[in-house]
Parts: C-alpha cells; sequence; structure tokens
C-alpha cells in the first residue's frame, strides 16, 4: 500500500511536469498553473498519508523501505531504485511539498503576465520531483540524482528568462558552482564506498565505522561530502552563486532558493549524522564555515539594496547556522531550523514577489518606502516573517536560533567562539531585515510617480497568510527544554521525540544549566532588539548620522558593499587563467607543438621522397648509366666477392 | 546470422550501385532498418549467462598460415555491433537533404563502412579483424573528402595517414605474434583464442622486451583511433570538415574501434605489459580528459568543440578501461554507448542548424532558444546527458568509470572528477552564447524553422535512448557483466572458449 | 692462344667485340641524337654477334650462330619499332634530342 503512495507521490509532480511541458506553448496560466498546482498538492496528500501511517507505527520500526527495480548492478555494487520514508525524511517531504504547493498557488497570480507559464510550471514541478527523489533516495546515488536533478532545475529556472544574458549567465554560474561541490560530493560517495562496501544510508549509518579523532580516510570523506554540501547550500566558498540565482522569478527564490534546494546539504548531513558524529574534526569544520559564512552573509546583507539580494544574503547566512548547527552536533536543531526558515524565509521571499508584482518588476528598496498602506496583506504577513526571524520570543525563528546558540556552547564540540560569531550574527540579522522593513514598507514614499502598487490577488496573498500562520507557530514544534519548563504544563521537544534515536546523540554532553540558558537568550533577544532599533531609526530620522558614519569607514565601507571583492577575485584568479590557459594550451600545444610535429614527421618523409625523386629525373641516358652502374657492382660482386 | 548481418550492408552497397539515383535513398534506408532488425536477432538470443563466445562462426581462409574467417560476439561486442546498426539508419535519415551530391556513391560508402566497422567488433581473428581495421578507412576517407568542407583534403589525409602510421605498428606485433604461435603451439594462427593461450615472454626492465613492444605497438594503433593525447590532432579537424553524418558516425562508431581494441587485444593479450603501464595509460587518459575540456572551452566553433569534448569523453573511456575491475570496465562499455548517441546527437543536432544558418561560429548565434524551441529543448536533453546529469545514460557510464578508477587509483580518481566541472563548464557556455541572451546576427537576419518531421523523429529516438539508458541501465548492463566479470578476474590468465553446442 | 702474331686467335675477336660494345655504349649513353642512340644499340647487339660467332667457331658447335640470327631478328624488330617511334616523335614534336624527352621523370 504505502508503494502505491510513494509512487503516487513521486509520480504526480512529474507527470505535471510531463503535461505542462508538452504543452510548453500554451499561455493559459490557469490551467498551467492549476494543473501543477494539483499535482504537487496530491504529493502533499500522499506525504501527510504516510506520515499518519508512521505515527500509528511502533517508533522502533517506524519507516518504509520500498524498492522499484535494480537500477544499476555492477560487481559488489548494487543500487536499488528505492525509498526510504523515515521519520527524518518525512519532515522534509512535509515541508517540499506543503511549502511548495503553497509557492505553485502563489506563482499563479505571480507569472500571470508571463509568455510562457506552461513551461514555468513544468520547470517547477519537475524541480519537487527532483526534491523529492533527493530527500526519498534510499541510497547515496538516488539522492545524487534529486542532488544534480535540482540543480538541473535550478538553473533552467534562474535563466527562465533567458533573453537577459545577465540571467542566463547566473543560471550557468549556479550549475557549474554546484558542480564544483557535486564533484566533492561524488568523491565521498566513493570514499564511502570504499570503506563501506555499499552506497544505501541503513548500510552506511550502522556499519560500525570507528572514531576518526585525526584526519584519516573517514574524515576525508565526510570532508568531501560537504564539499558537496557548501556547493548545494552556499556555504565559503561556494556561495557565490546564491545572491546571483536571484535572477530567477521570485516564487522560485522562495521554493528552491530558500526553503527546499539549499537546504539539501543540511539533509544530506542529517541523514549520515551516525557517521559525522564520529569525526570531531570534520564536524568542527562543518561548524566553523556554517559560523564563518552566517556572518560574512549577514554583514554584506547590511549594505544591499535589491530587496531580493538582502533576502538571499540572509538566506545563506542562516544556512550557515545551520551548519552551525550540525557542526556541534545539533541535528535535531539544524532540521528544525531548516523548518522554520522554510516558513518564514519562504514567505518573506513571496512577500517581496508581490512587492515587485506590485511595483511592476522594481527591486530596489531605495526606490520603494511606505508601502504599508498599498499593501496590507503583504506587508502584515512581512512583519509576521521579520519577527519570526530577528528572533522575537515565542515566534519560530526564536525557538530554532535560540537552540543552535545554545547547543554552540552547551555541545563539547562548540565552543565560545562559534557563539560569539553566531551571536554577532543574530545582531546584524536583525539589523538588516529592519532595513528592509523600514525601507521598503515603513517611513516616507519614494516610489515614482508612474507606479501605482497595489494589492496581489486572493491566491497571491492566502500563501502569504498561512506561511505567516506557520511562521508565527511553527516553532512549537520544537520548544526546547529550559523554555517548556518555565511554562505552564511540560511541552516536549516534539521535533527531537519525533526523530527519536535516528539522530545520534552528541558524545559527553552534560547537563543542561538553564540558568545560562536563559541569560544567553536574553542576551540575543536583548541585542536583537537593540539593533532592530537602531536600524529603524538610522533609516527613519538619523540619516545623516548614517552618511557621516559611512564617511568614516570608507574603506569598509566599500569592501562590504562590494562584497568583499569575491567574485572579482574568483574572476580574476581561477576563471580567466582557466581560460587563459586553455587558449595557450590550445594554441600552442595542440597546433602549435603536437601538429608541428607531426608536420617536421611529414615533411621529413617529403624530403626524404624529394632527393630520392632527383634520381628519376626522365633522363633516358641517365638509367642507362645507373643500368650499367649495376651491372658493374654486381660483376664486381662475382670478380672480387 | 552474424555473416549475414555483416555482409548484407555489402550486399545492399552492390544492390546500390545498379539502382536509379531517386531509389537509392529509401532502399537504403529501408536496408538499414532492416539490419537494425536483423541485428536484434544477438539481443534476443544472447545467452547472458556466460562469458564464451556466442554465434560463433568459422571457416578457413588461408589455412596455410592459420588464418580464419572466424566470427563471434560476446558481452563486451554485443552493444557495440547493435550502436552500429542502430546509428546507420538514423545516418541515413540525418543526411536526407543535407547531401545532395553523388548520393549514390555517399550510400555505398556508408553501407561498406558498416561491414567494416561491425566486421571489427565481430572478428575473432586477428588477421581478419585487422583486415576490416583498415577496411574502414577507405569509405571514411571518402565521406569526409568528397562531401566534406573547405579544407576536406587535407582532413581526410591527416586521418588517414594517422590512422595508418599506427596501423602498421599493430601489423607488424600481429606478425610476430603468429610466429610466436608457431613456436609456442607449433603451428601459424592468428586466432584470437588461440593467441590468448601464449606465452608471450616478458623481461623485466630490458629494452626490447618483447611483450612490452608488442604491447606498445597495438596500443599505439588504438590510442590513434580513441583518440587519447596526444595523438589525437586529427580528430578537430576531421570532424570539423567532415559532413555531418561523417562525423556521426566517426563519433558514433569508429572512435570506438580504439577502445574496443585495447579491450579485445591489447589489454588480454599482454597482461604484465599492461600492469607495467597502466598508470601511462591512466595518465595520458586524464589528461586527455582534462586537456580535451579545457580546449574545448575555447573554440570558436561549436564542431570543433563537439570534437573537443569527444577528446575529453573517451578520455573517461580509457581510464576505465584500464581501472581493470568491474566498475571502471563497465563503466567503460557503456560510455562507449553513450558517447556514440550523445555526441552522435550533438553532430546530427550542430549538422541542423549548419543546414539552416551555414554558420558554426558560435560568435554568431545568440538567442536561438526563442527562435527554434523544441530544437533547443532537445539540445538542452542531449547536453544534460553530455555531461551526465543522473537519469541520463552519461551518468551510469561516467559513475562507474570515476568510481572504478577511484577504486584502483586515488589520485587519478580525483583528477578525473575535476573533468566533471570542465565538462559542465564548456557545454553550458556554449548553450548559453547560442541559445541565450540575445538574438545573434544569424538569428535575426535567418528565417529559422523549427525542427520538422523528419528531424524531430530522430531526434526523438535519440533522446528516448538517452532516458532508457539513464533509467533502466540494468537492461544493458546485463548483457555484458559476466564478460566483463570474467576479464577483470582472470586479466593475468585471460581465455576465451566458444559457447558449447555451436 | 697467342701463339705468333700473324695468327689470329679467340682472344682478337673478343677484344674487337669489346671494343666495339664499348663504342656502342659510350653512343647510347653519351649521343644526344635518339638516331644516333639506335645506331649504337645496333652497335652493341653486333659487338656480341661477334662474340658469339667467334666463340661458336672454337667450340665447333652451331649454337652461337643460332643466337646470332635470333639477336640479328631481335635487332631488325628494334630497329623497326625504333625508327618508327623516333619518325613519330619527330612529326610530333620537330626535336630528335633525347635530351627533350623528360616526360616521363617522377
Amino acid at each position: 500500500m504505502e508503494k502505491i503512495w510513494i509512487a503516487i507521490l513521486l509520480l504526480s509532480p512529474l507527470l505535471g511536469a510531463m503535461i505542462n511541458g508538452f504543452r510548453f506553448r500554451s499561455q493559459n496560466y490557469r490551467l498551467a498553473g492549476s494543473i501543477a498546482t494539483i499535482c504537487v498538492g496530491i504529493s502533499f496528500f500522499a506525504s501527510v498519508a504516510l506520515f499518519s501511517k508512521l505515527l500509528g507505527m511502533p517508533v522502533e520500526s517506524r519507516f518504509f523501505n520500498v524498492s522499484f527495480f535494480d537500477w544499476i548492478q555492477v560487481g559488489s555494487l548494487s543500487v536499488p531504485m528505492a525509498f526510504l520514508v523515515d521519520p527524518i525524511s518525512i519532515v522534509m517531504m512535509l515541508i517540499i511539498t506543503g511549502v511548495g504547493s503553497l509557492i505553485h498557488l502563489f506563482s499563479i497570480g505571480y507569472m500571470s503576465h508571463d509568455e510562457r507559464p506552461a513551461k514555468y510550471f513544468s520547470y517547477l514541478n519537475f524541480f519537487i520531483f527532483n526534491m523529492l527523489l533527493l530527500v526519498m533516495g534510499e541510497n547515496l546515488l538516488i539522492m545524487f540524482i534529486g542532488w544534480e536533478g535540482v540543480g538541473l532545475c535550478s538553473y533552467l529556472l534562474i535563466g527562465f528568462w533567458f533573453t537577459d544574458k545577465e540571467k542566463a549567465a547566473a543560471g550557468m554560474k549556479a550549475f557549474i558552482t554546484n558542480r564544483i561541490g557535486d564533484a566533492g560530493l561524488l568523491l565521498g560517495i566513493f570514499l564511502l564506498f570504499l570503506m563501506v562496501g555499499s552506497l544505501s544510508f541503513s548500510d552506511i549509518n550502522s556499519a560500525g565505522l570507528s572514531e576518526d579523532t585525526g584526519w584519516g580516510m573517514l574524515t576525508l570523506a565526510l570532508l568531501a561530502l560537504f564539499v558537496g554540501a557548501t556547493g548545494k547550500s552556499a556555504q565559503i566558498p561556494l556561495y557565490v552563486w546564491l545572491p546571483d540565482a536571484m535572477a530567477g522569478p521570485t516564487p522560485v527564490s522562495a521554493l528552491i532558493h530558500a526553503a527546499t534546494m539549499v537546504t539539501a546539504g543540511i539533509y544530506m548531513i542529517v541523514r549520515l549524522n551516525p557517521i559525522f558524529i564520529l569525526s570531531p574534526n570534520a564536524m568542527f569544520v562543518i561548524a566553523l564555515v556554517g559560523a564563518l559564512t552566517a556572518f560574512f552573509a549577514a554583514s554584506m546583507g547590511i549594505l544591499q539594496w535589491d530587496i531580493k539580494k538582502i533576502l538571499a544574503y540572509s538566506t545563506v547566512s542562516q544556512l550557515g547556522y545551520m551548519f552551525l548547527a550540525l557542526g556541534v552536533g545539533a541535528f535535531t536543531a539544524g532540521i528544525f531550523h531548516v523548518m522554520t526558515h522554510a516558513f518564514f524565509k519562504a514567505l518573506m521571499f513571496l512577500g517581496s514577489g508581490s512587492v515587485i508584482h506590485a511595483m511592476h518588476e522594481e527591486q530596489d528598496i531605495r526606490k520603494m518606502g511606505g508601502l504599508k498602506k498599498y499593501m496590507p496583506i503583504t506587508h502584515w504577513t512581512f512583519v509576521m516573517g521579520w519577527l519570526a526571524i530577528i528572533g522575537t520570543p515565542f515566534l519560530s525563528g526564536f525557538f530554532s536560533k535560540d537552540e543552535i546558540l545554545w547547543m554552540s556552547v552547551h555541545s563539547p564540540r562548540g565552543s565560545w567562539l562559534l557563539w560569539l560569531i553566531g551571536f554577532i550574527t543574530a545582531g546584524m540579522t536583525a539589523f538588516y531585515m529592519t532595513r528592509l522593513m523600514t525601507l521598503t514598507f515603513w517611513g516616507k514614499s519614494r516610489v515614482p510617480k508612474d507606479v501605482h502598487p497595489h494589492e496581489s490577488p486572493i491566491s497571491m496573498t492566502l500563501p502569504l497568510i498561512v506561511l505567516a500562520v506557520l511562521s508565527v507557530f511553527g516553532g512549537w514544534l520544537g520548544v526546547p527544554h529550559g523554555v517548556s519548563s518555565l511554562l505552564p504544563g511540560h511541552i516536549p521537544h516534539l521535533l527531537e521525540v519525533w526523530f527519536g534515536d535516528l539522530i545520534a546523540p552528541i558524545p559527553g554532553l552534560g547537563k543542561a544549566n538553564y540558568a545560562l540558558e536563559y541569560s544567553l537568550m536574553a542576551m540575543s533577544v536583548l541585542l536583537a532588539a537593540g539593533s532592530a532599533f537602531a536600524a529603524y531609526k538610522l533609516y527613519t530620522e538619523k540619516e545623516s548620522l548614517l552618511a557621516a558614519w559611512v564617511q568614516k569607514a570608507k574603506g569598509l565601507h566599500n569592501l562590504v558593499a562590494n562584497k568583499y571583492f569575491v567574485d572579482e577575485f574568483y574572476h580574476a584568479r581561477i576563471i580567466r587563467p582557466c581560460v587563459e590557459m586553455s587558449k595557450a594550451l590550445w594554441e600552442f600545444v595542440d597546433v602549435g607543438f603536437i601538429d608541428k610535429i607531426t608536420y617536421i614527421v611529414s615533411n621529413a618523409f617529403q624530403d626524404l621522397a624529394k632527393a630520392v625523386r632527383m634520381t628519376q629525373n626522365g633522363n633516358l641516358q641517365r638509367y642507362a648509366l645507373y643500368i650499367l652502374a649495376g651491372l658493374f657492382v654486381s660483376l664486381s660482386f662475382v670478380v672480387w666477392g | 546470422m552474424i555473416s549475414l548481418v555483416l555482409f548484407f550492408p555489402l550486399a545492399i552497397a552492390l544492390i546500390l550501385a545498379f539502382l536509379p539515383k531517386y531509389w537509392v535513398r529509401p532502399v537504403a534506408l529501408f536496408a538499414s532498418i532492416l539490419e537494425f532488425l536483423f541485428s536484434l536477432h544477438f539481443v534476443y538470443h544472447f545467452d547472458k549467462s556466460t562469458s564464451a563466445l556466442q554465434f560463433v562462426e568459422q571457416v578457413a581462409w588461408i589455412p596455410q598460415f592459420g588464418i580464419s574467417y572466424f566470427v563471434g560476439i560476446d558481452g563486451i561486442s554485443i552493444w557495440l555491433v547493435i550502436l552500429s546498426t542502430f546509428i546507420l539508419p538514423i545516418i541515413i535519415l540525418a543526411s536526407w537533404t543535407s547531401i545532395d551530391d553523388k548520393i549514390k556513391t555517399f550510400h555505398i560508402s556508408l553501407f561498406v563502412l558498416l561491414t567494416a566497422m561491425l566486421g571489427s567488433f565481430v572478428a575473432m581473428d586477428a588477421v581478419l579483424f585487422y583486415t576490416f581495421w583498415e577496411l574502414s578507412l577507405i569509405p571514411m576517407y571518402l565521406i569526409v573528402g568528397v562531401w566534406g568542407g573547405p579544407r576536406r583534403i587535407y582532413a581526410s589525409i591527416k586521418f588517414f595517414i594517422y590512422t595508418m602510421f599506427g596501423s602498421v605498428f599493430m601489423l607488424l606485433a600481429l606478425i610476430s605474434l603468429m610466429f610466436m604461435a608457431e613456436q609456442q603451439l607449433g603451428q601459424m594462427t592468428s586466432n584470437l583464442l588461440s593467441l590468448y593461450q601464449l606465452n608471450i615472454p616478458y623481461i623485466e626492465g630490458a629494452w626490447g622486451n618483447p611483450q612490452a613492444l608488442m604491447f606498445l605497438a597495438f596500443a599505439l594503433a588504438f590510442a590513434i583511433k580513441v583518440p587519447m593525447f596526444p595523438v589525437h590532432t586529427w580528430l578537430p579537424d576531421a570532424h570539423t570538415e567532415a559532413p555531418t553524418p561523417g562525423s556521426v558516425i566517426l563519433a558514433g562508431v569508429m572512435l570506438k574501434m580504439g577502445t574496443y581494441g585495447f579491450l579485445r587485444f591489447a589489454i588480454p593479450l599482454f597482461p604484465e605489459a599492461v600492469n607495467e603501464f597502466t598508470w601511462f595509460f591512466m595518465f595520458l587518459g586524464v589528461v586527455g580528459i582534462i586537456y580535451g575540456a579545457l580546449v574545448a572551452m575555447v573554440q570558436p566553433d561549436i564542431k570543433k568543440l563537439v570534437a573537443y569534448s569527444s577528446v575529453s569523453h573517451m578520455g573517461y573511456v580509457v581510464i576505465g578501461m584500464f581501472a581493470l575491475n568491474a566498475y571502471g570496465v563497465t563503466g567503460s562499455i557503456y560510455q562507449m554507448l553513450n558517447h556514440g548517441i550523445s555526441t552522435g546527437a550533438l553532430f546530427i543536432l550542430v549538422g541542423m542548424i549548419y543546414d539552416r544558418t551555414h554558420t558554426r561560429k558560435i560568435a554568431d548565434y545568440g538567442g536561438l532558444a526563442k527562435a527554434m524551441p523544441i530544437f533547443t529543448i532537445a539540445f538542452i536533453i542531449i547536453t544534460m546527458s553530455s555531461i551526465a546529469v543522473p537519469g541520463t545514460n552519461g551518468f551510469i557510464g561516467e559513475f562507474l568509470i570515476l568510481m572504478g578508477t577511484f577504486l584502483s587509483d586515488k589520485a587519478m580518481g580525483v583528477a578525473a572528477v575535476v573533468g566533471v566541472v570542465l565538462g559542465a563548464a564548456y557545454m553550458l557556455w556554449m548553450v548559453k552564447k547560442v541559445f541565450f541572451g540575445e538574438a545573434g546576427k544569424v538569428v535575426k537576419e535567418t528565417k529559422l524553422e523549427d525542427l520538422n518531421t523528419r528531424e524531430l523523429g530522430i531526434v526523438t529516438i535519440l533522446i528516448i535512448m538517452v532516458f532508457w539508458m539513464g533509467i533502466y541501465p540494468k537492461f544493458f548492463l546485463d548483457y555484458t557483466q559476466v564478460s566483463v566479470d570474467h576479464l577483470v578476474e582472470n586479466i593475468s590468465s585471460y581465455s576465451l572458449e566458444v559457447k558449447v553446442g555451436e | 692462344m697467342l701463339s705468333s702474331i700473324g695468327e689470329i686467335g679467340l682472344n682478337h675477336y673478343l677484344i674487337l667485340s669489346a671494343a666495339l660494345f664499348c663504342i656502342g655504349m659510350f653512343g647510347v649513353l653519351m649521343r644526344k641524337n635518339a638516331l644516333v642512340i639506335l645506331m649504337s644499340i645496333e652497335l652493341m647487339l653486333n659487338a656480341v654477334n661477334i662474340s658469339f660467332v667467334a666463340f661458336s667457331r672454337y667450340q665447333n658447335n652451331l649454337d652461337g650462330f643460332v643466337m646470332v640470327f635470333f639477336v640479328m631478328a631481335v635487332a631488325a624488330a628494334e630497329a623497326a619499332v625504333g625508327l618508327a617511334l623516333a619518325v613519330a616523335i619527330f612529326k610530333r614534336f620537330r626535336e630528335i634530342n633525347i635530351r627533350f624527352f623528360e616526360h616521363l621523370k617522377g
């Protein structure tokens, strides 16, 4: 029975993609959108059905492992087309299909003016299919199909408006950057196969690998996998594609580049958490990269003017938090933040989509302001997202972020340094998000005269409302023990209970010091409130003060506003030398050297032939002389030989 | 049955010579489809449970020297045979309108070429193999030289001489093998199964080490055909100048004769020498992968780009073979088929657009996606297959090869994985320049029509193959598995038998 | 055999034959005129004939004479064909100098 549910779950979006794909010329956005939304809705329904089935099963055998056919079978490698639905993957499936259907619904309105809505929905459905493959795959290779498949969809959707060269280039950049990660992931897969002899998650997790405290093969394998994660989940050094990916339609940014695809790296690590926990060094690298990414991305977000770019850097930064969580062993917190982030970031991206739609494709927040009165629903839902991300107590972001910050101190794998980076980042997050709110919705209107902002249709605001509700209440799925002990009646950490022993415990985790936890929580709430207030003041009343500060720290401002010149560095130091070298290889090695050698050889033969040809000059008497000479030579052999 | 499949094209070539011109294409198409159906006989009746030779036929040819007409099929060659017969109808369809000069000679060349290629895949006698190997040069030489581009004479001669140069050494080694057979087995023979039994002296480190020399002689011939770095420079010229069908058959099947030669001759015949030189060929393969990809990245001409991508892809095939484990060798055989289909398809697609615009300069294009949406979809799907996105055929081959290589030599494996990134870079760069952005010069000036029914048919067949091979590779891998396992397990004392009851 | 000066022996014939042969050969190799070359070839053939006859005489059998008849027949045929060719070439090119005809060079 569950086999049928899984088949429906997977095939429904694929079918939708094919239907819309074959009628890609259709301009009927309502029909195309309805087909696509219904197909994802069916998947959501199937996920819920599987979820309720899982709920009714005993804890120790709470999973479905369904195999459809043998995919690859070579030597001792056997890869079945098998899918695993267990507490971890069902959470992701629910997020993907749930948030996914909301975003599909939103897209109907958003793409109403587009030339090729059917093509768009086809890609979107295909993305859902691949994302489901990614999270449901029972082995690394099925996951890899989805992994590259979502990259492909991301490529197609970023470059959806391909007539713009920049957008096509952004798509290509995303694909190739992801490919670098994928190469690492492949190496990780090979190393794991070498150690375990199987690619199945259950085999790998239960292979009984021993702890690797140094830099052994296991650590290398995990780091290689992490390289894959940095590509897909936009971490240092491969994060550069995500801000550019904002060239795609905004709902795509919400779905792919905020809620689902970019969390694939986190999902992969959580999937393999029993082996990741075995290598403290690999974990430390992950935590450090996560913390640094969170910090630097947040700092870049502060000085952006494009509403989507701010959200993009915010996404990179929040993903950094998730890796920080994973790195310190708080896998549940990581997935928890994936979930809450999916809610509030999808909400804000869709909200920004609603704004952009209303502003006639304007993305520069300097040309907005005071939109509150034109678009009340968008505004109020956006406020919920804003409150959630800056960590307002009892909203979703508060629970998940503070759990991460707390674990980065509390866990023996964590440290005060990591906490400090995360803490400062939380302050910056509050700052740039408030700046975004202030410049877009509040304050004076700077909207150009010819633009008349209007509230979006119900198909666009409905998803916003649903996501706003989720952003507000979603955090109650994971109330920390510290907080729940304060509240009347014990509310368990539902997510932790749900995952059970699928998540490996952190070795040496001490008893929680609630007093410390509360004070850290209070500190971050105060910091967020303070920097939010500062941002509001600076961008409404004290703009002169702001300008003076910018003037004073010109160099730093320049560095950050230009995103630390990372793109320029990559271009000048990696891409250009590579192209130059290729040109040199072609001109000097291929044409200039190898072909030259062949010419030299063939010319040598030609010269030899020319020399021999001299004897054949057509002079009959010369030929007669040769005969004579030949006779003489052969006779002399007879006579003197 | 093999003889029927082998000589049917030759008979058709003869018949075509006497047909009126307007009958040539339909008869050729019909015959090529018939030939393909004949060859499916092997697929239906193939015994997947044995590594022995099947469908064997043996007739004495030059008994004085122990040379016989000896043909058979095993798991290593079966799909290459099918690939050859599969490609031919596609080529005939693809050239339906683009070749209009001397069509009779053209189709005769195609059919003779098919016989030659099939012959080299099924020949189990070294001299017979050599005969077909050399025979294949002549029609290809004509196809490039007569129907090619402006520098066709240069390209065809370069192709011919390069290949000939290698073959000579192979012939030399072949003859010495036969003499060795006379010493060891008491009579001269070129029967491959007997040659496998030979104990070819291997003298450690000595110059004039017979086994190493013979291996290198064979390897040179095959390396040129593959083509491996640094003897690849004939390929870009031949591909660029060849007409579309020539490029397709060259990339699709002829290059595989080289890699097949490695698997059938060079590797099993000379085990110690292979052992000695594995690192060298892996190294050249890896260099080929990266070098081909880098050079492809800066090509201004679409066809040349695809040609260099062939160098890169064939590099994968070579490293997979020399990994000498089941993953590598299987992946390598699979990649031969993939490359035949995806690169063949790329050449066909490039040919279709060339027929419309008469330019292959990337800089002339841009924004083609708007003008020809269906063509664009097809091109992108084939591109995905070429850069090995999972779900397409390319992934299975590349994954197995990389894994096999990594397991046998980690450093080479890591280096080869770099090629995965570069492969995506040059293909997507080209796709971006040609299809995206604003409409380029020729796109604006020419009235471009999207694919017609014939073209769509060709492309659809190829795309179906791309997905079939990517989603259910087991169907294909089942045929090769036993033979490959037999090869990698007995690499030091390889022997092959004829299936009992044949 | 050179028993006395007055007696003419086999060697005299052979020396004569060799001398004639060399003169003919010199003509073939050096002269430019095709007709002269043809005549020189005749001279060479006849030099050979002299040796044949001389040997035949001193050996007391007729084999040499038989050969001479063959040679004469060949010489006649050669003269006929050769002269015909020379005439034809002359008619075509107005030229009989052998150095002019180098069209067959590779």
